[in-house]
């Protein structure tokens, strides 16, 4: 048994998934958002990278699409080896193609030279 | 120093007011810290914007968005205001020293403070590792300092639920959340996406009764509460950990505002705003989390623009109407944003409040003079997620007695 809620409206529905039985959507919706979320769940994810020369030591990434949740910590692995230089514009690219998921890491604002 | 409109807080409130005053007068946008975007800056996870970009943005892209556009807008950064009159002279330090500027019209824009332990006072040691979560945000996400390996938060605000998700993607074990009420305090979509993506155990109707550790946190005792919020004695344990988050809440940042005998509003701890956000103090405006903590960034921006856009007639010389009707907060209402009704000139007011209870299938409802004027259906409302109603101008302008109630659907 597992215990979904749905966040694709504010009514949050608790949704109970037992084998081939979907239970406690008050709507198909919920229903879609479970299977996708048992099948092949996804996130966005933000976190900071290593900054020289810039006003603080740190900067904010984001990942330009949903990466496979699964590989999240692998990605937080990676980034945290990575170490940029100012200037950095919001929406450079700091890491391509991150584990082949075709998604990239860009930079979530602008830091100039200090 | 003179200037029309000067800006307290550089903040996304702060930062749409001066927008949008610049567009009528000259403006001075004051701000502490040494840069612009207020919390928005530590604030690295997306999910801001959604109504006003229709995508979910992080907090710094936000911000971005704003700083800008801020050509012709005069901006003091290392800046902080010490002093406000009812004359709208300030008194202002900043690295150069002390110095006073004097304005048309001021809006504060101040943001908001977190609570502390001492605010909740817990008992026991008061060793290292105990942090507010905001400040554990700043230190992680701007200085890049890494606070503990075993984290236990108090509190399932918003600000906790985000920081139980970071610390775990930065590879620390958070222990658990420990909420006293039985209902959590933050969105429901950072429950699911925070805590349950990462299997965090969410501890509802318990709290922190003693922290122990001599230099550093060791550990903390949890127990149950009953009804009345009184730990039970048999359910208590320990949960050994490094490191304590404290997320206990977030109050308006008033020093100023009280100083000068503007008046609060006791449920939101901000000043009493009318549907200009003008205070009680002619030609001084707020907008954002210094008038009431707000759960969507979106909702600062828009009623900064109002501050902005009324800010920047008063110092013209417009002239109101001072009709000071309370909006009543009616069934099921703890609180309504704006607190009276001048009868400004203005097309469109929204009415933004919270419940006391969590109810489904219900309608919300603006009374004027005893008449149901404006309905709006909801799915479901509850006292985490501010409700909004928005309804024409000119249904309240000449208004003798408005109320805000929400109502089961028969
Ligand atoms: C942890 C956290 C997570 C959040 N997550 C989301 C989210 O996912 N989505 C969303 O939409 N919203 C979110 N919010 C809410 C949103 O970020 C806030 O409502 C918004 O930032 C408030 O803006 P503000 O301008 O009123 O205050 P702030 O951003 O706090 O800005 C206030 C500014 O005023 C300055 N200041 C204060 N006093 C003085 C003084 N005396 N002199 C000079 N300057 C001064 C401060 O330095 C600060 O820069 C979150 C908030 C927090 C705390
Ligand atoms: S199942 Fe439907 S009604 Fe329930 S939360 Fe999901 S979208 Fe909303």
């Amino acid at each position: 048994m597992r215990k979904f809620i749905c966040i694709q409206c504010p009514l949050g529905c608790e949704i109970i998934v037992e084998g081939e039985r979907i239970e406690g959507n008050k709507c198909p919706r919920g229903k879609e958002y479970v299977m996708q979320e048992m099948k092949n769940p996804k996130r966005v994810l933000t976190t900071t990278v290593f900054i020289e020369n810039a006003i603080h030591p740190m900067l904010p990434v984001r990942s330009n699409g949903e990466v496979p949740k699964e590989l999240l910590k692998e990605c937080m692995k990676i980034l945290a080896g990575v170490k940029v230089k100012a200037p950095v514009k919001k929406g450079d690219v700091i890491y391509k193609n991150i584990l082949n998921t075709g998604i990239d890491i860009i930079a979530s604002r602008s830091m100039e030279r200090k | 120093m003179k200037t029309d409109v000067a800006i307290i807080g550089g903040g996304p409130a702060g930062l749409a007011a001066a927008i949008e005053a610049k567009k009528h007068a000259k403006v001075t946008l004051i701000e502490r810290n040494e840069e612009l975007g207020g919390i928005l800056q530590q604030c690295i996870h997306h999910g801001f914007g959604n109504f006003i970009f229709g995508e979910a943005l992080t907090g710094p892209e936000y911000a971005e968005h704003f700083i800008e556009q801020m050509e012709g807008i005069d901006v003091m950064l290392n800046t902080t205001v010490l002093e406000i009159d009812k004359n709208k002279r300030m008194l202002l330090s900043s690295p150069d020293g002390v110095f006073e500027m004097e304005a048309k019209a001021i809006i504060l824009a101040m943001g908001c403070r977190e609570r502390t332990r001492t605010q909740i006072f817990i008992p026991g040691t008061r060793p290292a590792g105990i942090y507010t979560a905001g400040t554990a945000q700043r230190l992680i996400n701007i200085e890049g300092v890494m606070l503990g390996k075993h984290v236990v938060i108090l509190g399932s605000g918003d600000v906790g639920l985000i920081m139980a998700r970071r610390f775990t993607l930065e590879g620390a074990k958070v222990e658990g959340v420990y909420e006293i009420m039985p209902k959590p305090g933050g969105l429901t979509r950072n429950i699911v996406q925070c805590l349950y993506d990462f299997d965090i155990p969410l501890h509802l109707s318990h709290t922190i009764v003693e922290i122990v550790g001599k230099r550093r946190v060791e550990g903390v005792f949890v127990a149950k509460v009953d009804e009345n919020f009184k730990p039970i004695e048999e359910t208590k344990r320990f949960v050994p950990c490094d490191t304590l988050i404290l997320a206990v809440g977030l109050i308006p940042e008033n020093e100023l505002t009280k100083k000068i005998g503007i008046e609060l509003d006791d449920i939101t701890a901000g000043p009493v705003v009318d549907e200009g956000m003008e205070t009680s103090i002619e030609g001084i405006f707020a907008c954002g989390n210094v008038v009431h903590v707000h759960d969507l960034v979106d909702d600062v921006s828009f009623s900064a623009i109002i501050a902005g856009r009324e800010a920047a007639k008063y110092a013209n010389g417009r002239k109101i109407k001072r009709r000071k009707i309370k909006v009543k907060a009616g069934e099921n209402v703890r609180y309504v944003v704006p607190q009276i009704i001048n009868g400004r000139d203005m097309e469109e007011i929204t009415f933004y409040f919270r419940v006391k209870k969590e109810m489904e299938n219900v309608v919300t409802r603006l009374l004027v003079d005893g008449e149901v004027r404006k309905e709006k259906r909801e799915l479901i409302v509850k006292p985490p997620e501010m409700v909004r109603l928005k309804v024409k101008g000119d249904l309240v302008m000449n208004a003798n007695s408005i109320s805000i109630e929400v109502k089961k659907v028969a």
